[in-house]
């Protein structure tokens, strides 16, 4: 099976979102690729079926009256040739052509390995958030939660929402650094009305800066957390514990057409073009910077594509988000403490258990899959590559495809698709 | 249309590991397998329970065998009426 568009759109969260409605009412043939059930990325996640968030609601209708095509459950799994994706869907895959891209793919957290990180209830911050906004039952659960920055409350926020109590928030972040970034935020005064009524919210929630989460203990779940707090250990009895230090972008499907990265986000010019021609960056992919930046790069990305004007607010806007970004980054850098509480036989690869002992003696990723077999399992390192980057300043190798486990059937490429290639070239 | 269907809160009843289990629709199978006894989504190679860790379709911990496809991520797949599941843990 083949679809062709003029732009395809890999994402659906707010920065896909914004490109595709931009393209789309411009006149292009707008096809959407989302791995997701539905629309919102992780962000806006479930926001389709229950409409809270208002600006999650503007752009989420003005998507579906766009014109926009959109696959869900649909994941990338090769790019064979320029202008062709190989994408799965459910068991079955199909070829997509396309005149332009938009890769909007958003990010993921930075899990760091402790003792105990392994064990059920242990999840990432956000990833507990979302499965609280997936079902999640709250009522009555008592809640740790370690990790840096604004994504913390927003975390807390949900969870006490649905009826969970959140019993502490470990920030890692340094006091100063922490309160100079707060003291920043007057220039975003968005974020800092977000973050008073989240913290409004929350003020009987223990919170400490120079707070981690030192170890998970638990028999077939996790029963209690261990943290350092300011120099002094404390502990704690709970039924979850989200801990993740900040957000890293997906890079694979950027890696995989060939865009160029720098510092672990991908390159782009003014256009939002990235150094592979008629493919573009969004969102998260250009250094973590939230919705306000996925918003107004996807606008400005679609609107490139479609040839439209570029209005000057938007690229100000831009400019604006892009000094938030700036801080933020400086802000969630984890600290040198949280890069030392694994021990031996703390598993680093949690898909082919590889403890952190396998790895005496490897001096880079190469090395560490080749011997260890490290990020060969399941999720193709997408967990413990970005440990180790943080662990041992390795760097990510290029994305061989397919890019995630794929079926056989997946990788073959529709006889339509490459004899049309075959006519072009 | 879809903000007057999810005001009167709709259930669906699926199985997990045999086991039926009831929840409002917009669930997602992770979230379900919560409301079994336990949070096990697999056993690791040593046979030590794990459970989603992301959320969000990249760790691959919560991969368990749906209406018979292997490999599918819980998190991102919504709880639907008969749906039969099944983990390796």
């Amino acid at each position: 099976m083949r679809e062709a568009c003029d732009l395809v759109v890999v994402g659906a969260g707010p920065g896909g979102l914004a490109a595709a409605c931009r393209a789309a009412e411009a006149g292009l043939d707008v096809l959407v690729l989302d791995a997701q059930p539905e629309p919102g990325g992780q962000v806006w996640r479930g926001e389709a079926r229950k409409g809270t968030n208002r600006l999650a609601r503007r752009w989420l209708s003005r998507f579906s009256a766009s014109g926009a095509r959109f696959r869900p459950g649909a994941r990338v799994v090769a790019a064979p040739e320029p202008g062709v994706l190989l994408v799965e869907e459910g068991s079955s895959s199909f070829a997509v052509r396309y005149g332009r891209a938009v890769l909007a793919t958003g990010a993921r957290e930075r899990f760091l390995p402790f003792p105990g990180w392994t064990l059920p209830g242990v999840l990432g911050v956000s990833g507990l958030q979302v499965l609280v906004k997936d079902g999640l039952p709250m009522r009555g659960k008592r809640v740790v939660l370690a990790g840096t920055g604004p994504l913390l409350l927003a975390a807390a926020a949900t969870i006490h929402a649905h009826g969970g109590e959140v019993l502490y928030i470990a920030e890692q972040a340094s006091a100063a650094s922490h309160w100079s970034f707060a003291l920043q935020l007057w220039r975003h005064p968005a974020k800092l009305l977000q973050g008073a009524l989240m913290s409004a919210t929350l003020i009987s929630v223990p919170t400490s800066t120079d707070a981690w989460v030192i170890a998970a203990e638990g028999e077939d779940r996790v029963e209690s957390v261990r943290l350092s707090v300011r120099g002094r250990e404390e502990q704690l009895q709970c039924d979850y514990l989200g801990a993740a230090y900040g957000l890293v972008p997906n890079l694979e499907v950027a890696r995989l057409l060939g865009c160029e990265t720098s510092a672990g986000a991908v390159v782009v010019n003014e256009r939002l073009e990235t150094r592979v021609p008629k493919v573009h960056a969004v969102g998260e992919l250009l250094g973590i910077g939230g919705v306000d930046q996925a918003l107004v790069t996807g606008e400005l990305a679609g609107l490139v594509a479609a040839e439209q004007p570029i209005p000057i607010e938007m690229e100000r806007t831009w400019h604006r988000v892009r000094a938030f970004a700036a801080r933020l980054a400086l802000h969630d850098a984890p600290r040198a403490e949280l890069r030392r509480l694994a021990t031996p036989d703390t598993l680093l690869c949690r898909c082919e258990d590889v403890p952190m002992s396998a790895l005496e003696g490897c001096q880079n990723l190469r090395e560490a899959r080749l011997y260890a077999r490290l990020g060969m399992g399941a999720c193709q390192g997408r967990t413990c590559g970005t440990a180790a980057q943080t662990l041992f300043g390795w760097s990510g190798e290029d994305v061989r495809p397919p890019c995630l486990p794929a079926r056989i059937g997946s990788l073959r490429l529709p006889s339509e698709v490459s004899s049309t290639h075959t006519r072009e070239s | 249309m879809r903000e007057t269907a999810s005001k009167a809160v709709t259930l669906v009843t699926l199985r997990i590991n045999g086991r039926a289990v009831t929840v409002p629709v917009g669930t997602s199978v992770a979230a379900a397998l919560a409301m079994t006894d336990s949070f096990v989504s697999r056993a690791d190679l040593s046979g030590r329970p794990r459970g989603p860790l992301c959320g969000m379709g990249v760790c691959f911990e919560c991969r368990a065998t749906i209406d018979g496809v292997p490999e599918v991520l819980m998190c991102l797949t919504p709880c639907r009426e008969d749906q039969e599941v099944v983990t390796d843990a």
